[in-house]
């Protein structure tokens, strides 16, 4: 089976054959995955060198001239770093571009917090507009790939090595159930899905499935929690904890619910070693995940300071 | 022109006299706009017309009055300036703006902007629309702006111009000089007097076969 980051690779590259709208911008990185592409299309295929101001930058003027380009580097690199890119050259010119980042919250934990990016989508959530991937598999990453670049708006995939073992059906739009129960409702964002539904085995609640975190699929949630009483939800995100936190309480504004929200933490690990470490560090391995839910839904959860 | 545009200035500052700052760009626009680029109010949309982007967004009075004398919005617009209700802001936004490529502001956006402006012109066999980028000498401190000088020059975009108003400006300047950044580049350079209408046209029209090409203009002193 081949990576979310070689399926985009090989899906982007069809696609390059098929619509003549379509343009990859690189920063180096991913540069051989495109090799036969830009053989095939060399005006099509940019390589900009190390540069990621200019990589945001040269997209969305080719967004200004009615191409639709797809962006792509590390997380990092393509979130971080040129945020104000980001933020103006594509937000406020009022464009739209695809950006595809590879890297996750620490897929190379060896290359340590430089090219760790678990912030990136809290980041794109201080900026309006913009519809968020998070594909569980290489398989939701091709489906969610080719939704994206047939629009004109401002969208971001975020590829990741972790993933599930089996693909999840994937429309680009709200949220799946795929567990139903009445304790309490679990949002499983992306790769997280398999480990939720291991530490959830046996619980009482309701498992939802987020491939598109943004829009935030609140009214999936809702219909999720509509019972009488209280709304217990947890938030099992593979990048900043908290991330959708705010999102999950304006769709319960009107009700009495309870959130907790895990993902990676804020701390810094420095850490180097193997992503499933870092997952067992930040707690969002099955076991660790057993005890969080279970604690939560139980009342016994006691905050984290 | 310069009495009609002094008008115009005038109707957004309520001010006759203006600071260099205000239209050190005023007689490069006004020759790009009236003898080189090939854009009208009519072509503002079409796929072929020249684009230029103004990446240099502070004190945009100059590019307002010369928007409004070529026609891309009523000069009644420019009394407006910066006020709640106009379009016209003291940092121009292209959602806003009639004729405005770009929104800008915030420096170092504008050329690589040009760059991907020029890829996608390219990429869709528009070879012969022109792409004009203004910015300060003072924008040169972005490295946004060398990213994008560093790229444009090897990568052969010669469909992509540059215009750097040279009103001194920057606190540490270019050693050995502006258009030493851009040579280094590989670009084609002409240096030029920025109020000299006659040597800014031919220097905007100098051929410059392979390569992206970028005009200096020079002018007074910002604090002089």
């Amino acid at each position: 089976m081949d990576n979310m980051r070689e399926r985009f690779a090989a899906t982007t590259s069809r696609l390059l054959d098929e619509d003549p709208r379509l343009a990859v911008v690189l920063a180096e990185i991913t540069r051989d995955g495109f090799a036969d592409a830009a053989r095939a299309h060399p005006d099509r295929v940019v390589n900009v060198g190390i540069r990621e101001q200019l990589l945001i930058g040269a997209g969305a003027g080719m967004a200004l001239t009615g191409m639709r380009p797809v962006v792509h580097t590390f997380a990092s690199f393509l979130v971080e770093r040129p945020f104000e890119q980001v933020k103006l050259d594509l937000g406020h010119q009022g464009l739209g571009a695809v950006l595809v980042s590879a890297g996750g919250s620490y897929d190379w934990p060896a290359g340590g917090f430089t090219h760790m990016s678990p912030g990136d989508v809290a980041l794109l959530d201080t900026l309006d507009g913009w519809t968020v991937h998070v594909p569980g598999h290489p398989d939701e990453a091709e489906a969610l790939l080719r939704h994206a670049v047939r629009g004109d708006d401002r969208v971001y995939v975020r590829l990741s090595l972790q993933a599930n073992q089996r693909p999840q059906p994937v429309t680009g739009g709200g949220f799946r159930t795929v567990r139903e129960g009445h304790g309490g409702v679990v949002i499983a964002v992306g790769p997280m899905l398999d480990a939720v539904l291991a530490a959830t085995e046996g619980m009482d609640v309701t498992v939802l499935y987020a491939t598109t975190v943004r829009p935030f699929d609140g009214a999936a949630l809702r219909r999720a929690t509509d019972a009488p009483g209280r709304a217990d939800v947890v938030l099992v995100e593979p990048y900043l904890a908290g991330t959708s936190t705010a999102a999950t309480n304006d769709a319960l504004a009107d009700r009495p619910h309870r959130v907790l929200g895990l993902g990676v933490g804020r701390q810094e690990l420095r850490r180097y070693g193997q992503i499933e470490e870092h997952v067992a560090a930040h707690g969002l391995d099955a076991a660790s995940l057993h005890r969080s839910i279970g604690g939560f839904l139980a009342g016994s959860l006691t905050p984290q300071g | 022109m310069n009495t009609d545009l002094n008008r115009l200035m005038a109707l957004m500052t309520g001010d006759e006299k203006h600071g260099p700052a205000a239209t050190s760009t005023l007689d490069a626009l006004w020759v790009l706009y009236d003898r080189v680029l090939r854009v009208t109010p009519q072509t503002v949309s079409a796929p072929g017309r020249d684009r230029f982007l103004l990446s240099k967004g502070h004190g945009p009075m100059a590019y307002y009055a010369v928007l409004a004398a070529k026609g891309y919005f009523p000069e009644e617009l420019l009394a407006g300036f910066g006020s709640y209700d106009s379009p016209l802001g003291h940092h121009p936004d292209r959602l806003r703006v009639p004729g405005a490529e770009i929104g800008s502001g915030s420096l170092g956006h504008g050329l690589p902007l040009g760059v991907g402006t020029v890829l996608g012109l390219r990429a869709q066999q528009l070879t012969e629309p022109r792409v004009w980028v203004l910015i300060g000498d003072a924008e040169l401190d972005e490295g946004s702006v060398h990213e994008a000088i560093a790229y444009a020059g090897p990568a052969g975009l010669d469909q992509l111009h540059t215009l750097v108003i040279d009103n001194a400006s920057a606190s540490y300047g270019s050693p050995g000089g502006i258009a030493a950044r851009f040579e280094a580049g590989g670009w084609s350079v002409r240096t030029v007097d920025g109020r000299d209408h006659e040597q800014l046209y031919a220097a905007f029209t100098a051929p410059h076969p392979g390569r992206p090409h970028a005009v200096v203009a020079r002018v007074e002193p910002k604090n002089a």
